[in-house]
């Protein structure tokens, strides 16, 4: 249950509170951090060879350390990230057979582990950092609805972003929701198990929450009429990109280019 | 009280959920500075007949009549909710914006005000609430008592000309409580007050009335 509020805790990042931390990406324009980290993001998921794929790690780490990121969060992030890659690394080489005939590795018993599998796996792990570390030093520190006005900004549809937005903003309220009833249930002395009682009680209680969120998200909609709704936010467009965004997209194109070009000197 | 009313409800029926008749016969006026406590039992739709006021309930019979002049479609009610501010019940309904700067410009916003004059009102009525500097602050880790009184400031930002409260005192500390009443007492604004709490009605109403089964009476 923490980890769901803190979930929604780190949808909000302070960075468009004043006196927060700056870095080197604080002041872009957010659609220019969005669309940069984007192309990044798949300009690494192509790369194939090793060479190319630690310059792009170089680079997503220089981009992170020059973003001055919340280190608390950050080590949060890819904790959960490198517990799944210890999985990938731990049996990719098992599951991939040996295209030569001295590609194997390691025999136990009936397994055996090919050279093949395991340069999968680097390939894996490294687009998997660079694709996390690109994110956090891009758009990591981007408050929730800037990050949603820089979705608009770059052409996704406003009920998405309306929907994004709203998320963020009733996950903790749900999650009061879910607490609140699964206690009154735990006092009367439920504890789930493997029958058919729990299974209906637990049932009931996700029936619930659901009626409970229908009827709140019609209130809610009552609440946005009665201040003048009418079925789209108006925001003030975001100022036209500058200098500075020109800078930085002109540098992030060059990393691209940069990659690529080793990966095809090493090819 | 003198004065054209408001607000003016005439024979006014409401039926939900299959037909159940929930209101019926209501007759009310509200008049400039008159602060009216409505109470009644559980049920007896004292919610119901602030939202029939703002048009978020149709009527299936009567009159609802807001400025003089009377509403049926929802064109009609959309002008009349610039100007009767509602506040809910549960402010976790009201607040959907993260954060509050945002949900107190929200209003202004949709009526065509620009960015920078609704950061002003944004300041201004945060200063009214006794809020002053909580622009940044995340809405849903507001206590229960920042939090109604940011649902307050949101709706005091579209510069209602009356205020619908539905109990505005509900679930508040004795501190929270005071802090509200104080702030209410000082609006100018005309507003119908529910309320199951005598005291917040001996100090706000300047009228009572007493809603249940049989209808709306004076009290």
């Amino acid at each position: 249950m923490a980890d769901h509020a803190s979930l929604a805790d780190r949808a909000y990042s302070p960075g468009a509170v004043p006196g927060a931390r700056a870095g080197l990406f604080s002041d872009h324009d957010p659609r220019v951090r969005l669309a940069v980290a984007l192309v990044g993001c798949v300009a690494a998921v192509a790369l194939q060879s090793l060479g190319a794929l630690a310059s792009a790690l170089a680079i997503a780490l220089l981009a992170l350390a020059a973003s001055r990121p919340d280190l608390r969060r950050l080590r949060g992030r890819l904790l959960s990230l490198e517990g799944f890659m210890i999985m990938v690394l731990v049996t990719l080489p098992f599951t991939v057979p040996a295209t030569a005939p001295d590609g194997i590795l390691l025999q136990v018993g009936p397994f055996t582990a090919s050279g093949d599998g395991l340069r999968r796996a680097f390939v894996i792990l490294l687009k998997a950092n660079i694709v996390v570390l690109l994110l956090a030093a891009l758009i990591g520190g981007l408050e929730a609805t800037q990050f949603g006005r820089a979705l608009a900004g770059l052409g996704l549809p406003g009920r998405l972003v309306t929907l994004l937005l709203m998320t963020v903003r009733y996950m903790e309220v749900l999650q009061r929701d879910y607490a609140r009833l699964r206690r009154s249930m735990r006092v009367r002395g439920f504890r789930a198990r493997a029958d058919r009682h729990s299974l209906r009680s637990v049932g009931y209680l996700i029936g619930m929450l659901l009626v409970r969120s229908f009827d709140r998200s019609e209130r809610i909609l009552d609440a946005m009429r009665c201040r003048g709704f009418n079925g789209t936010f108006r925001h003030d467009p975001l100022d036209a990109a500058g200098g500075r965004d020109a800078v930085l997209a002109l540098a992030a194109a060059i990393a691209v280019v940069a990659c690529v070009a080793v990966e095809v000197a090493v090819r | 009280m003198s004065g054209e009313p408001l607000i003016g409800l005439s024979g006014v029926r409401v039926a939900r959920d299959h037909g159940r008749i929930v209101l019926d016969g209501i007759d009310l006026a509200v008049r400039p500075g008159e602060r009216v406590g409505l109470v009644g039992p559980n049920g007896a739709g004292k919610s119901t007949l602030l939202h029939v006021i703002v048009g978020l309930l149709p009527v299936a019979a009567g009159q609802v009549a807001a400025f003089g002049r009377p509403c049926r479609t929802e064109r009609e009610f959309a002008a009349v909710r610039r100007r009767v501010g509602l506040l809910f019940q549960d402010s976790d309904d009201q607040l959907f914006c993260p954060t509050v700067a945002e949900d107190i410009a929200f209003g202004p916003l949709n009526l065509g005000v620009g960015r920078a004059e609704a950061a002003a009102v944004v300041t201004r009525t945060l200063a009214r609430v006794g809020l002053a500097g909580f622009e940044h602050r995340i809405t849903y880790r507001l206590s229960g008592g920042e939090k109604r009184l940011v649902a307050l400031a949101t709706v005091l930002a579209m510069d209602p000309a009356v205020l619908l409260l539905d109990e505005p005192t509900t679930g508040l500390d004795q501190e929270a409580e005071e802090r509200m009443l104080a702030l209410l007492l000082s609006l100018d604004q005309a507003m119908v007050v529910v309320s199951h709490e005598p005291r917040v009605i001996d100090r706000l109403a300047t009228r009572v009335v007493h809603l249940d089964r049989d209808g709306l009476k004076a009290a």
